[in-house]
């Protein structure tokens, strides 16, 4: 088990599809509205080895109460401009399309955190700001700190996609056992 | 005859309906958590098992933190029996919507019910048809509640085969799996509904998620295994988990139609049942 801390670096370049790996320091939570309006009037935070969650956290005052991830696909084309500007990891549900998966090659990765997590998620994190707050809680960036969360190197700097060689062996097991092409 | 507008019923169906969502939502049934404990130990691939490993801390910690298990709280699912002398009314469905109203004030529920096509939320997880209110006779007064998630609700699938084909039912639970990769956030329940109408068929595949998953027949175990094969794995980074069981229900049906369903959970199978009591 590796363990990161942001702002990340050349070290992502070391990491392997399939490393088990924690992280700590700071990220961005950004849904669909949040990645829009970024685009449309820059980013409110240093990008530069920025991580991003995709999540819609439950926020109760001052803490946060659930945090799970949501689906990183529907981010697949709203993602260039983050990675162009310096964001270094992603951190998300599902994996992400093939254009992105070209995009992080030598910049960044993309970290899985097991879907419907959302107490083990809220148990390592400390919120610590938040901007767009008119977006609504989900759709809002709130500022995270995270304390070891655990996540799997879902898709690495160099092409390499757990997800897609999942699916790829589904299909292909499916063909064999059904007869189908 | 026991009325069925009477104030004492309708509060009681409504505090049921309220504790069943508010036990569901923070604690996992035990038969469901036993099947992920058992999954993690068979489990080879190590990514698949922190994983799993993850799910069951996480199911700890929203246990003894009280806290909600996944943020996506779902939509109100909610099944009834009704004893003799106590009809369906209006009354009673009005009931079971005030418990899912106080739920999601008081847990709180993420308000997840919208109009169809204006997308406007509505606020408080009801709605026309919603909850979704499924009625049977019974020897007591029950509510069972499953809050159903979004994504695997939307790679559940119906087909209505040719009815000489009926050796193709097997692939088309298994290539439901497959066509949904890690959308649902496997491991996945899968809830089978084999004959009755085209409709039938989807409610048979739902209530196939009420039945518990420590047991499977022959039936249910060739098709879990067969959509283990896959090797899809917890939330679709590959390995030997995809489905921790596969529940089927059956209904006949027309000579010249074969409707098969099924109905996709997540990992997260939340059920809970109350028997209404001190309303007689």
């Amino acid at each position: 088990m590796t363990d990161l801390a942001t702002p990340l670096g050349k070290e992502i370049l070391s990491l392997r599809a399939g490393d088990r790996v924690t992280l700590s320091g700071t990220v961005y939570t950004a849904r669909d509205e949040a990645h829009l309006r970024m685009q449309e009037e820059g980013i409110p935070f240093d990008p530069r080895g920025a991580v991003v969650y995709h999540c819609g956290p439950v926020v109760a005052g001052d803490r946060i109460v659930a945090a799970g991830p949501t689906t990183s696909a529907r981010m697949d084309t709203l993602t260039r401009f983050l990675i162009d500007a310096g964001v270094r990891g992603i951190i998300g549900k599902g994996g992400m399309g093939r254009e992105v998966v070209d995009l992080l090659r030598g910049r960044a990765v993309y970290f899985a955190f097991t879907g419907g997590c959302a107490a083990l998620a809220a148990s390592r994190m400390r919120l610590l700001g938040v901007h767009y707050p008119d977006l609504g809680m989900a759709e809002a960036v709130w500022v995270i700190g995270l304390d070891h969360l655990p996540l799997v190197v879902g898709i690495d700097a160099h092409g390499n996609d757990l997800f897609r060689k999942a699916r790829e062996e589904a299909k292909a097991q499916c063909q064999a056992r059904f007869h189908t092409g | 005859m026991h009325r069925p507008d009477d104030p004492a019923l309708v509060s009681a169906i409504a505090d049921a309906v309220a504790g069943a969502l508010a036990e569901a939502e923070v604690t996992l049934p035990p038969d469901v958590e036993q099947a992920i404990r058992e999954a993690h130990g068979r489990e080879r691939d190590p990514v698949a098992k922190g994983e799993l490993g993850n799910i069951i801390e996480n199911i700890a910690l929203a246990k003894k933190g009280k806290t909600l298990i996944c943020q996506d709280t779902g939509i109100p699912v909610v099944y009834l029996t009704l004893p003799p002398g106590v009809p369906y009314t209006s009354a009673i469905g009005e009931a079971v919507a005030r418990g899912v109203r106080v739920a999601t004030e008081r847990i709180p529920l993420r308000p997840n019910a919208v109009d169809p096509c204006t997308r406007k939320n509505t606020g408080d997880n009801t709605g026309p048809g919603i909850p979704a209110i499924h009625v049977k006779p019974g020897d007591e007064l029950t509510v069972t509640v499953l809050p159903k998630g979004a994504g695997s609700e939307n790679v559940s699938r119906i087909g209505m085969l040719l009815p000489t084909r009926t050796k193709e039912v097997a692939q088309f639970v298994v290539e439901t799996v497959a066509l949904a990769g890690a959308k649902p956030c496997p491991p996945v329940i899968l809830g089978v509904g084999i004959g009755s109408t085209f409709d039938g068929a989807a409610a048979l595949a739902k209530e196939a998620l009420l039945l518990p998953v420590d047991t499977m027949d022959p039936f249910e175990r060739e098709l879990c295994d067969a959509v283990n094969s896959l090797g899809i794995g917890p939330m679709g980074l590959g390995g030997d988990t995809t489905a921790l069981a596969v529940k089927v229900k059956k209904g006949a049906c027309h000579t010249a139609s074969l409707p098969v369903a099924v109905n996709v959970q997540c990992w997260a199978c939340r059920r809970a049942t109350r028997v209404v009591e001190g309303w007689r």
